[in-house]
């Protein structure tokens, strides 16, 4: 590494500092989240934070590896996330609630399952702020549909 | 004939092909199963014969390698000496003989492609095993005829007496292989580089070397797998049971060939044992008490097979008897006797055997000598045949047995002047054993014409379902009017056929074939030493000392008498029937008794090896089961505790809980890592 690189050693502990950061974001927002989007939304940011430091590790080496691994991650989350969402998708489908809590199936026999109502009146939202009295909507188009159309949790049934 | 010598593994190689194609091709192909194997051993016969008359004593052929690692290597050597091709010879002719034999006793048999896979794998062992030039081969090969023995006794193993005894007989020949082992192990461990060849065993200079007690240990042991083997006290218990066998099975493995391999193995290590006149007598003595007991309970069997299986026994104990009286200056005659005995006995057990077989053929399965008598007209061939085969046995001249025995007798009755000449105190037993053996030659004949007048003299009877002597499943099945049943005494489920018919002629052609080598093989190499010189192109035989020894007419004239006087009893006692035999037996109850229940030795043996190797087995049990179990099964237990009562609590299925815990490991983990 010659002194005239201008990508110093400071500006690559700027680099790794927010890919710290971002990761540490991340890993709270999976840990203290309970919503299943927003707990992948979390896995992602995770995820994009190691992929920050491997860029700039690669430019810090001047190679480009650290490149070509970020685009393999970045390959693998998208594939990543299409199962995700797919699962998502599937697991509200069965419960109409995207809450992690409702799905602790997968523990050892003869435990109880946690109930974790408490905590959420005590880490409840401070209120609903109040919104415009009426939301915009469009204009209806098309035919209209022979049944009404109910929620296709409901029709699952 | 280099040709032969060169490509000799063609021998053991030409019978698995058989016995192969026999067990798995043959009936996908619409072959005979009988056509391979026959094919096979008798190609086997021949290249035999080539290799017969190219032997030499030094004479080995590398096969292969089997294992080449730098210096080290394993070779896979056959040994072209005396020895081997004579016992390649007699084994591959008898086979084929015996296999001809079979095709007709075992036609319709639904097992019949099995049977002949299983007789070409024992002959493919049975050369091999003479062939191997090492003690390890040897060793390997040896447990290779005693397993298709075993498949062979168990042919008919849906029968409980069949897989009995075919498990006895596999028992009682591991205790025998022990000996084996150990005598393999002591050897490697004093002989010369660890080379257990046969060149380098017998070598005179490694003889000389070996330690006092591996001088007469080693020798020992091999008699102690040998006894096992070859059927000798106290071990010989599971040939006469061995009878459940199809009878070809019983004349070619428990009669001509694999029996034999026991002396074979003692007559090849003739070099060994010379050293140890200690070991000589007891194997002369051993062979003493077995010919002596074997032939005692063989005078009151009622079971045709069964005499023979105790001729068997008592003549491979004169083997024993000829081998162990090589002391001093006889050695070389005692193995040659020996070695002749079992060439010629061969051929005549042989042709008993299958001659019974072939009564058995027509008495429809039965084999119970009181069944049946007077069937020498309408089993004419088998009758010729069965009375050549008689007279071989008993030792009457010219035929096969009265050379071969009276060699062994002249080697018993020099032995004790030998001894005294190397100043072997014990000698004396020598003359003692002679007595014996010439008491036992007469017995031989006895039984043997008490059971050829038992069987084709006296009125015509044939087996009937009314006789007071039948079994009452075997009545059963001969209201059927064929041996079809599966609790008589030897059913071979052959097809339908008529009780009291001389058999087909593609088993009466192989008993001829027998008779007529019973009657020559003796004369032909006996009196004129072709015997004694071709076997002395055999490894170390030139070394053992060679005294002169002239035919003594003393002992053939004895031996003679006693034939003849052996035959002439039986033929007053049962050629025609008569109260006499009874009134004899009633006379001597105890010991008759005792003879019937062969001296209780089975009882005695179940009383008390068995029932110690039993307690044996239960206190293993409890030892593994409470000891090893209990401590594998604590050391277990003691994570499975730990997880079932402690951290199973953990696992509570919130996805946030597992999160934060692995996490908090990891930091855990960074921490220690980088701070400590």
């Amino acid at each position: 590494m010659t002194a005239t690189d201008p990508f110093s050693i400071e500006l690559l502990t700027n680099y790794l500092l927010v890919g710290a950061a971002l990761f540490a974001l991340g890993m709270l927002g999976f840990i203290s989240r309970r919503n299943l989007i927003v707990m992948f939304l979390s896995a992602e940011m995770m995820l994009q934070g190691v992929a920050l430091s491997l860029v700039a590790f690669g430019r810090f080496h001047g190679n480009w590896t650290g490149q070509v691994f970020t685009i393999v991650i970045l390959t693998v989350a998208a594939c990543e996330a299409s199962i995700a969402m797919a699962l998502v998708v599937v697991l509200f489908n069965r419960k109409s609630s995207l809450d992690v809590t409702l799905w602790q199936d997968v523990r050892e026999a003869g435990v109880e399952a946690t109930d974790l109502a408490d905590e959420a009146a005590e880490a409840a939202p401070l209120g609903v702020s109040d919104g415009p009295e009426t939301y915009p909507t469009l204009t209806p188009a098309g035919i209209e549909p022979a049944h009404p159309i109910q929620p296709w949790t409901e029709r699952r049934r | 004939m280099g040709f032969f010598v060169s490509n000799i593994w063609l021998i053991p190689f030409f019978p698995l092909l058989g016995g192969l194609i026999a067990g798995f091709l043959a009936r996908r192909i619409k072959l005979d199963p009988f056509i391979p194997v026959a094919a096979g051993v008798g190609l086997a016969f021949l290249v035999s014969l080539g290799a017969y008359a190219s032997a030499d004593a030094e004479k080995t052929v590398l096969v292969s390698k089997w294992i080449q690692a730098g210096s080290l290597v394993v070779p896979l050597e056959f040994r072209v000496d005396g020895l081997t091709t004579l016992m390649l010879s007699m084994v591959t002719f008898v086979s084929t003989l015996v296999i001809v034999f079979a095709s007709g006793y075992m036609h319709g048999d639904p097992s019949y492609p099995r049977f002949f896979a299983l007789i070409g794998m024992f002959v493919f062992a049975m050369t091999g095993l003479v062939l191997s030039n090492n003690y390890i081969l040897t060793y390997a090969f040896w447990e290779g005829v005693g397993v298709c023995s075993y498949l062979l006794i168990g042919f008919w193993h849906a029968k409980p007496s069949a897989s009995a005894a075919a498990m006895k007989a596999f028992l009682v020949n591991r205790v025998g292989d022990v000996g084996f082992a150990i005598a393999i192990f002591w050897l490697w461990s004093v002989v010369p580089n660890h080379d257990l060849s046969y060149q380098n065993v017998l070598a005179e200079s490694t003889l000389h070397a070996l330690p006092e007690a591996a001088k007469w240990g080693i020798p020992l042991l091999l008699f102690w797998a040998a006894t096992a083997k070859s059927a000798q006290v106290p071990l010989y218990v599971w040939l006469p049971d061995a009878m459940e066998g199809p009878t070809p099975v019983s004349a070619l493995i428990h009669a001509a060939t694999m029996v034999t391999a026991g002396v074979y193995l003692i007559a090849r290590s003739m070099p060994m044992v010379a050293q140890a006149p200690e070991v000589q007598l007891l194997i002369s003595a051993t062979g003493c008490a077995t010919a002596l007991l074997a032939a005692l309970i063989a005078l009151t069997q009622t079971d045709l097979k069964r005499v023979m299986a105790y001729s068997t026994v008592s003549q491979l104990g004169y083997m024993f008897m000829g081998l162990g009286a090589g002391v001093g200056s006889v050695a070389r005659l005692a193995v040659v006797a020996a070695m002749f005995h079992l060439f010629t006995h061969a051929f005549f057990k042989a042709l008993l055997f299958l001659a019974s077989g072939s009564v058995m053929h027509a008495m429809g399965d039965v084999i119970d000598m009181r069944r049946f008598s007077g069937l020498r007209h309408r089993l004419p061939y088998t009758y010729a045949t069965f009375a050549v085969g008689a007279l071989a046995l008993a030792g009457i001249f010219p035929l096969a047995g009265f050379w071969s025995k009276d060699e062994i007798l002249l080697a018993l009755e020099s032995a004790p002047h030998a001894a005294h000449e190397v100043h072997f105190e014990l000698g004396w037993i020598y003359g003692v054993i002679y007595w014996i053996a010439i008491f036992t030659a007469a017995l031989t004949a006895f039984y043997t014409f008490r059971a050829f007048f038992m069987t084709f003299w006296g009125p015509e009877k044939l087996p009937s379902p009314d006789d007071p002597e039948a079994p009452p499943a075997d009545a059963h099945a001969h209201g059927h009017g064929h041996g079809h049943d599966d609790h008589g005494h030897d059913a071979h489920g052959h097809g339908h056929h008529e009780i009291g018919v001389e058999s087909p002629p593609i088993m009466t052609y192989p008993l001829m074939i027998l008779a007529a080598c019973a009657v020559l093989v003796g004369l032909a190499f006996g009196p004129t030493h072709m015997f004694e010189e071709h076997l002395h192109h055999t490894l170390g035989f030139e070394h053992l000392p060679e005294g002169h020894h002239d035919f003594s007419w003393g002992t053939a004239i004895i031996s003679t008498i006693g034939a003849l006087a052996g035959i002439a009893l039986a033929f007053k006692l049962y050629a025609q029937p008569s109260p006499v035999p009874g009134r004899i037996a009633g006379s001597i109850k105890p010991l008759y008794r005792a003879s019937l229940n062969k001296f209780y030795i089975d009882e005695i043996y179940h009383a008390t090896v068995m029932k110690l190797v039993q307690g044996l087995a239960a206190a293993s049990r409890v030892f593994d089961v409470k000891v090893v179990d209990g401590l594998v099964q604590g050391v277990a237990n003691i994570p499975w505790t730990a997880a079932r009562d402690v951290l199973s609590k953990y696992q509570n299925g919130l996805i946030q809980f597992y999160a934060a815990a692995s996490a908090l490991s990891v930091a855990v983990l960074l921490w220690v890592l980088l701070f400590s």
